[in-house]
Formats: C-alpha cells, structure tokens, sequence
C-alpha cells in the first residue's frame, strides 16, 4: 500500500501531474492493484532466476554500418515545435 | 457467393478466377464500413484512398499472374501498427494526430503480398484493456450485442471482422488482447509465440510480453496469414531467427493420437457455468474425433495475474516515457518550464488506465520494492514458463476456456478494475511464457459467443492450428455470425 | 598542489569514452561529429512509437579490447538495462546502459607518481551505453533546442575504484585511458569534440578516518586542465566546510571554467531513482572463448609494450623511448620516419626536436603535420648519408612545413643544397683560408683549440654551409700537422 508522499514521489519520476479532484481515487486505484499483485509474496521462489525474456535466445549483433539517411525534414512534420532544426522545449537551466 | 462471410481462401479463389476484381471487393467493404461503422466504433481512421490504390495494384498483380494467397485480400489493421504516412494512435489522445513516418514490419510484409489496408482500427489505449472501452476514440460496440463489449485491448480489430466490415485483421496480445476479444467476438483469434512476428513498428506496450497475431474467420486463415506475418527480423533483436514453416500444410492432418491436456486450474470459481459447459462440450468433441485427453499441472498458474500485473505495467511505465511533447504528439498548451510541459502534456494526453499502469509499474522498479515486486514477478515468469516446459513433455495442447465469461455489458467494469484484469485470467500465463496460443468459437451461449483456447508448445503454432482446422471440419460454431451484419 | 595536512582525499573517475564506430551502437545512423543538427537522428534515435534497438557488433568487439588492454575480465553474458529518468536530450525517457551484467569488469592501470615510482588505479568495471544528444541553450531567448545528432553515440563507460588520492593522480589515470582508447583504436581521443569526457567522485576526510567522506560528483569535465582545476577547487572546498565543522552535501556539481569554481547543478533532479531494469527489448550477449582469442590476436602493441620495443630495438634512451611512445600517432610517425630514413636515433631527435617544436609552435596536433612522417624520414636518411648538413637539414624541414617543398632529395637538387663532401674540393679551400688568417692560425697551434670553431666557421660560411663541420674539421688538423 502506498502512502500520499509516496505517490507524491511517483508523480515525479513519471512526470505525471496529480489532479487534486482525483487524488484519492488515484492512490485507491493504484493500492488495488497492489492489492492484486501481494499474492506474488505467497509463491516460493528462492534460488529461482529471474526471467526477464520468454525464449532465453540470445543477442544478435549488427554489423556497424552507416544505414540511415537523413530523414529530418520528415521527421520534424510530426514534431509540435521544431526551428533552426531543432526540437523546442522551455529553457533549461543546468 | 456471400461476401461477408467468405474466408481468405475463399475470396483468393474469386480473384483468381477473375470473378471479382480487388477493386470491387475492396469497395465492398468500404462500402460496408461507412454503411454499418458508426454503429460499432471499431475504425479510428479508414484509408479509402490507399486501399483503391492498392486495389488497382492487385488487380494488376492478378492479371499478370504474380500474386500471393493475399494478393487483393481487404483487411484491417490494428492502430498500434505504424503505417507510413497514415495516422497511427495507439487508441491515445497523446498520438492523436501522429502520422507516422514509417511502417512497421509486420504491415510491411502484408502490403508486399498484396493485401489491400481498409484502415486502423480502434483499441484500448496503448493496449491496456480487456473492453476496448480506454479507447481516447470512444468505445466498440460487439456486434453481437452493441450494449456489451467487443473484448480488448484488440477490440476494433475483432469487432471490425465480425461486423464483416474487412476479411480478417491484425491485433496485438500482451495478455490476451487477440484472444479473449476473438472469444467475446466469435472468431479465431492466434497469438503466436513470442517473437515469431516482428515488433518493429509495433506501438510497445509491454516489450517482453507483446505479440502480433491476427484475427480470421478460420483456423485456414489463420494459418495464411501467419506465412506472410512471421519471420526474422534485423530490426528487432527479439524476433526469431528461424525459417517460416508452411503452416497451411499441417491442418488437414488427423487428429488421431494427437495429446490435449486439461488443466483444473482453468476450470475454478469465476467461470461461467454456460461457458464451462461449452468448453468442456469441445474438448469432448476433440476426444471424439481421435484426440487424447488427459489431466495436466500447471502449478503456478495461480501466480500468473499478479505476476503480469507488475511486469506489464513495469515495462510500460519505461516503454511511455518518450511521449513527452517534444518530438512528436501532444504537447501542452504554453508550458511555464520544462518540468510543465512533461508533466501537462502526459497527463493530458494519457488516460485514466494508462497512467495508473505507469505509476503502478513506476512504483514495482522503485528503490526498495524492485526485489519484492518485479523481481520477485520474474522469478514467478520462469516458474510459470517451467510448468508449461513440463506440461508439453506429456501433451500436445492445452485447452481450456479463453475468457471466464462472453461479452459484458459496456460500462460494467470500467469502475472494477479487479474484476477487468480478471477477463485474462486464462490468458496470462501463455503470454508470459511466451508460448503460442488461440482461441476458437465453441457454440454460443444467451446468443454471445464463447471461446475454447488452444495453447501449443514454443513454436508449434502448426499443431495449435492443425487442431483448430480439425475442430473447424466437425463444427460451424466459427460460421455464425451476428444477425445485423450478415 | 598540496593537500592541507590531516586531510586525505579519495577520487572515483568515471570516464565516458565515445567509441570511433561509423555507426550508432543501437541505430544505423552515422556518428559523425559536427553536422548539422539533428540530420543524423534516425527513427531510433528520436524514439519514434514502435522502434527497436539493434547492438552495433564493433562496440562490443572495441569494449573487448578496451578490457583485454587493461588485463580486466571480460563477462562471457552482458546484458543491458534501462536507466530511467526524464530529460529532453534523452528521447526515450531511459538510458540503455549496463548495470547488473557489464561486459568488462575489473583490471587496472599503473601510473607514475611525481617521485617516479609506480601506482596502480584499480578499475570497478567499464560498460557500454548510449551517449545523451545536447541541449542548446543559447540559440533562442526562451527556449533550449535540442540536437539529437549524438544520442545513440556509443559510449564507454570506465569506472575507477576511489584509488586516486591528488588531482595530479587523477590527471596521470585520465591521461593514460586517453593514451590507451587511443592506442586500442576504439576513441579517437578528440577531447575537445567531447570524445572523452570525465565526472569526478570526489570527497575528502581526516586522516585517520578509516570511511570516505561523503562525496560530490563534478560532471562533463571535458579537459585534462579542467579535471584538475575542478579537483583542486572541489577537495578545498570541502575541507573548509568540513573545518567550519558543517557537512558536505552529497550533490552533482558542474564545472564552470570560466570562474574556475564549482556549484550545483541547477536543473532539477527530480528522478533521483533510476529503476534499473533488465531492458526487454535487448538480449544477453553471449561471447564466446573464440570471439575473445580472436580479438586479442588483432590487438595493437600497448603503450608500456611498444616503449621497451624502441629501447630494445633502436637503442633510444628511456626518457626518448617514454616520450615517443606516449602518443600513437607519434610513436606511429616515429616509426615510419625511422623505417624510411633507416636512422632510428636520428629520427628519434628529429621529431623530438624540429618535429614537435613546429607542432607546438604552430598549436597543432601529430595527425596535421604538415611534415609527413616518410618526407621527415627521406630528410634524415639524407643528413645520415651525408648528403646535407643538419643545418641545411634545417632549412628543408623549414621548406616541407611551409610546403615549398614535398621532397628533401628534389629540393636539395634544385637548389644544390648537397654537401661538400669532396675532400679534392675543400682542401685547397681551407688551405686558403689558413693562410688568409696567419694570426689565428697560429694561436690554434699553440693550443688554443676555440679557434677551431673560427675556421671552420670561415669555411661553412664560404661553402654557404654545404660543407661538412666534422670534417672540415679533420681536414684543418691533418693540413696544420702536415705544415705547421
């Protein structure tokens, strides 16, 4: 179960601003699937390795070529602001 | 004949013979769409123009002689598939005017065999659903009943073929999004193993998980379009690097001592007696017709939906961080900063279901619950994925309900979300393990359709659908279709 | 510098290597430096919906070297991560990094102290990930524009363990991964293209504290200069606050050159939690015993390995041997202009001396000499057969940097810049000039030998220099003892 703050720190991380009308239906519906998923304490897996691919394969390389072409002007149609070739965002200040 | 029931094959046949042209049967199902559509929602967007387009090129394929088996075919396709030049949503406010730049393999590999795109259609938003009703674009209706759902996250897809408004269509399973709306709707509905078709191109929900398949009025069609569907890819490392088998060529084969395991674990509290009962009245008609049927464990099936609902939403709480308003799709309107514009043009652009997945898969990578959570989930993955290795050294296939009841009424979960996820209860452990699985109509019950799921070992698509064809030879459970669309 | 007394200071470096592939590690996009932005952001670069990565095989095949180089160990299954935070040159909302499984883990590197004895900096681990694209902020008054040319750009990432106790260590270790990337072939090096770029964990404590202290990173030190002027500002900073008895906030710090200090990063940090996660997206890499053997066959000659080859084979001393071999393309040059002259030695002052004194003269780098090292080597082969002066050598090396010439021999003969080499010529000449300067000649007979330089002064100056000193200088004696 999760606690204000808490969901107050993933609003965070995900960049997801938290409305305050539906505030607690968020953290309600959030704990309900926690809820869900707590049986997973229930299983017995020690000494089992994750599994984080269905078909254990492994990684292919590719040979390192050059195989894109410029596409920016393609590209930047689909982009909400874009001068002098660059994507805009607010100032940043680092 | 009727075209709003012919197959793939079928339809192949009247090209060929020049008895239709590609142009009229394309026009027919356009026709069809801006005739009964508005009555279902199942489309996004329908591209008129590219489809005639594409007519006239099949048609000329036809006259020439170079064609394929879907050389002409109308079909429609899921709007998780990007599409070079097309509007392509992802059922997203977020993506609602991108057009993608590019087109997804998959859809690639359809368009050079000829076949002919009607349009997008709709879904559950980025996938997540089990009712088509998180859809930015507004919810299916089944065409079996419009008051009740079509089934998700593929909803418009399976409601689309249904209604008879395309020959067969494409959607995705992550969890059951081809399958259980393939029940709910009366079709065959397969998603084939994990990495079988290529995800390039293909909107990721959840990476490790999804799975393109299709939805066909016949195991036959199922079997054509996985010829053309699958195969290795360069441009996705998890695609598999192994030749496509001639699926077509495996179906007529008998199903004498062909091994069908049945798990009780499928069968608990929560399924609909009336769908128990047809299930089991399909199993006992395999057995009939040469099938053996024994009793099989799946152990940690039980685990399967707590597993999946940490590593699903795990995934795509990273797979959607790139919509962040600034190289494509929604953005806010005047941000103040940066942190402003992510955090706006997110939620804004993303619906209630989705962004409860993202802070619910944020929460399970988390420092100090990572090991609890998603560790923990993928431990029960491999213990679910060993379960299925040991069932599959004792039998062939393993059957069982798709869904624990039809189609619902629209509205009657959308404020239980236990009782939704609970619609991919049978569905889960497949897609967690990777493993090839789909569903067949086996009769109806109160008028809605009900679904028997095949489940195959790694890479056999082959035997899941010779048995479905099978099934298929002996039934017209998959030939019924809905009163107001025939 | 000096560190104030009772205080010890413990330095982490983690270097990011740009990797010199044509291709991006997970796109097929090109990682050439300085186009025009965002032409080289591909589909999986700007992280459209729907794009997959693809690992570049000559990444893998340069973190291999990299690790074999630096006698680490080399993990038979990698795999990459996701690295989660949000920031706008980081188009996907993650990094694809490696955490749990990094390709090479371990090894070292030995630097010399400034009393000439030896350490060695332990290295944690090196991984591969993906280079950021950069933020632009001063094209546009309220915004920041962002050029995704470099996202994708692979990156290696070194990590030290906190061995480095001085900013003079710090620059030592820096200075060697830079001369090893560089030698390995896997980084072109290019500091001031970002090529190699440093963040610096940096604390101090008492000495006789057994923990480190807590620590500050400084990140993005992009030169040698700034890595040791951040440490030296960064480690005082600390001891002050730590002797005004307050705590020293553990925080990322930048750089700033200009006002040669550190402060804060500015930009929120609000993604403080990474969630690290095995990427789906991505395969374990397997390497297998045979890549790994094949790989070390192909690997250059190490920078410690080819010094004492210059001291065995050519007789350099150690400190010309140390210095030729400190830099690839130099201890490279070197041994072309030694193969084509056939005079190692002489080679050897050459680019120490005339070599690098233009180089340095005219601010540029080995690579653009405009002195090719077989046109120095034709040079010394002449000055080694005689054929001209060192001095007249001089001249030429003069003409080929300005590129009045491209050949030694061709401009020697237009010019007829050959040595007087034939004794039938001079004789008479010396003779000559003995006897046109009787008073000098004689106080060189009765010993006073600086005389010597007068003569045969006189005698380069008549032969406009084509003469040979040495002899020119046996010439004078044999004739003063034949007639004295």
């Amino acid at each position: 179960m999760i606690s204000n703050e808490e969901l107050d720190l993933l609003g965070d991380l995900a960049q997801l601003s938290l409305d305050p009308d539906s505030r607690e239906s968020t953290l309600a519906a959030i704990n309900e699937v926690l809820e869900l998923v707590a049986t997973l304490n229930a299983a017995e897996c020690e000494n089992v390795k994750p599994l984080a691919h269905p078909l254990e394969t492994e990684q292919m390389l590719r040979p390192d070529a050059v195989s894109e072409t410029n596409q920016r002007d393609k590209f930047s149609q689909v982009a909400p602001l874009f001068e002098e070739g660059l994507y805009l965002v607010p100032k940043v200040i680092e | 004949m009727n075209l709003n029931n012919a197959t793939i094959s079928e339809l192949h046949q009247l090209l060929i013979s020049k008895a239709i042209s590609a142009k009229e049967l394309t026009k027919h199902f356009l026709d069809r769409i801006a005739e009964h559509d508005n009555q279902i929602n199942s489309f996004i967007t329908v591209t008129p123009d590219i489809a005639l387009e594409q007519a006239k090129a099949a048609d000329r394929a036809l006259a020439s002689g170079k064609h394929t088996m879907l050389t002409g075919i109308p079909l429609a396709h899921k709007d998780i598939f990007c599409i070079d030049g097309i509007r392509t949503t992802a059922g997203s406010k977020i993506l609602a005017d991108f057009i993608a730049p590019y087109t997804s393999t998959c859809i690639d590999k359809l368009n050079n065999a000829g076949s002919i795109t009607l349009g997008k259609t709709n879904m559950d938003e980025f996938a997540m659903g089990s009712s088509n009703e998180s859809s930015f674009f507004g919810p299916v209706s089944n065409p079996w009943d419009n008051t009740k759902v079509p089934g998700g996250s593929s909803g418009g897809s399976a409601a689309s073929l249904a209604a008879s408004l395309c020959v067969a269509s494409t959607g995705t399973d992550t969890g059951g999004s081809i399958r259980q709306p393939a029940s709910m709707c009366g079709l065959t509905g397969l998603k084939p193993t994990y990495g079988r078709i290529s995800r390039w191109g293909m909107i990721a929900f959840a990476s490790s998980l999804d799975q393109a398949g299709s939805f066909t009025r016949t195991a036959e069609d199922a079997a054509i379009l996985l010829e053309y569907m699958a195969g290795h890819d360069n441009k996705d490392s998890t695609s598999l690097n192994l030749s496509v088998p001639r699926y077509t060529a495996a179906l007529s084969k008998p199903l004498a001592g062909v091994k069908i395991g049945l798990c009780s674990d499928y069968f608990k509290e929560g399924l609909d007696s009336e769908v128990e009962n047809l299930v089991l009245e399909g199993i006992r008609e395999l057995g009939r017709m040469g099938a053996e049927i024994s009793e099989i464990e799946l152990p940690h099936t039980k685990f399967s939906l707590s597993s999946y609902y940490v590593i699903a939403p795990a995934e795509c709480s990273a797979n959607l961080s790139r919509y962040d308003g600034v190289r494509y799709g929604y953005r806010c309107d005047n941000p103040v900063n940066l942190e402003d514009l992510y955090k706006r043009s997110r939620s804004e652009g993303f619906g209630t279901e989705v962004k409860k997945r993202i802070m619910v898969g944020t929460f399970a990578l988390s420092a100090g619950y990572y090991d609890a959570y998603y560790r923990k989930a993928q431990q029960i993955r491999r213990l679910i994925k060993n379960d299925f290795i040991s069932a599959f050294k004792q039998v062939d296939v393993i059957v069982g309900p798709t869904a624990p009841g039809t189609a619902f009424p629209l509205g009657a979960k959308t404020n239980d979300a236990v009782s939704m996820y609970l619609q991919d209860i049978y569905t889960i452990a497949a897609s967690l393990a990777g493993v090839p699985a789909m569903s067949i109509p086996v009769g109806l019950s109160k008028g809605l359709p009900v679904g028997l799921q095949l489940i195959g070992n790694y890479l056999e698509e082959a035997k899941l659908l010779q048995v479905a064809h099978q099934f298929q030879q002996q039934t017209d459970w998959h030939k019924q279709q809905p009163q107001s669309f025939m | 510098m000096n560190i104030p007394d009772g205080w010890q200071i413990d330095i982490g470096l983690e270097i990011h290597a740009q990797l010199n592939t044509q291709s991006k590690i997970f796109s097929g996009a090109s990682t050439l430096f300085g186009s025009d932005p965002n032409i080289q952001a591909s589909a999986v670069d700007l992280a459209l919906p729907g794009v997959l990565p693809v690992v570049n095989e000559a990444v893998y095949a340069k973190a291999i070297r990299f690790g074999l180089g630096v006698s680490a160990e080399i993990a038979r299954i990698s795999a990459f991560d996701r690295k989660n935070y949000f920031y706008p040159d980081l188009p996907k909302g993650y990094q694809i990094t490696q955490m749990d499984l990094p390709i090479v883990t371990g090894g070292h590197i030995d630097i010399f102290l400034e009393d000439g004895t030896v350490k060695r900096i332990r290295i944690t681990r090196a991984h591969l990930e993906e280079d950021a694209g950069k933020s632009l902020h001063e094209d546009f008054d309220s915004f920041t524009g962002i050029d995704l040319n470099r996202a994708g750009t692979p990156l290696l990432e070194i990590v030290s363990e906190p061995d480095i106790k001085s900013a003079y260590e710090a620059v030592a270790y820096a200075r060697k991964i830079h001369q090893l990337v560089t030698y390995l072939d896997i980084c072109d090096g290019n500091m001031s293209q970002g090529s190699l770029r440093f963040d610096a964990n940096i604390s101090v404590r008492r000495e006789d504290s057994a923990t480190l202290g807590i620590r500050a990173e400084i990140k993005n030190l992009n030169s040698f200069r700034f890595l040791e002027r951040a440490i030296v500002y960064e480690t005082d900073r600390q001891i002050s606050l730590l002797e005004a008895n307050k705590s020293v906030p553990q925080e990322t710090r930048l750089y700033d050159p200009g006002k040669d200090e550190t402060r804060p990063m500015r930009s929120k940090e609000t993604a403080t939690d990474y969630r690290y996660f095995p990427e789906p997206d991505l395969l374990p890499v397997v390497v297998t015993d045979e890549k790994i053997n094949a790989i070390k066959a192909e690997m250059p000659e190490l920078p410690a390995e080819r010094c004492q080859r210059f001291i065995d084979e050519f007789k350099l001393t150690v400190a010309d041997s140390n210095l030729l071999a400190s830099d690839r393309n130099l201890a490279d040059y070197f041994e072309i202009a030694a193969e084509n002259s056939k005079n190692a030695l002489l080679s050897a002052n050459w680019v120490k001396s005339e070599l690098l004194g233009h180089l340095n003269r005219d601010s540029l780098s080995i690579k653009d000499s405009p002195v090719s090292a077989i046109q120095l080597g034709e040079l010394v082969s002449l000055i080694g057969a005689d054929t001209i002066s060192g001095k007249i050598a001089k001249d030429v090396f003069s003409a080929l940097w300005a590129g009045e010439a491209t050949s030694a021999t061709t401009y020697i003969e237009q010019h007829g810049l050959q040595q007087l080499t034939d004794q039938s010529a001079l004789e008479p000449l010396i003779l000559e000039i003995l006897n046109a300067n009787p008073k000098q000649r004689q106080q060189l007979l009765s010993g006073k030998h600086k005389l010597m330089g007068f003569f045969v002064g006189q005698v380069m100056k008549q032969t406009q220099g084509k003469a040979n000193p040495q002899q020119v200088n046996t010439i004078i004696k044999r004739l003063l003892q034949e007639s004295p």
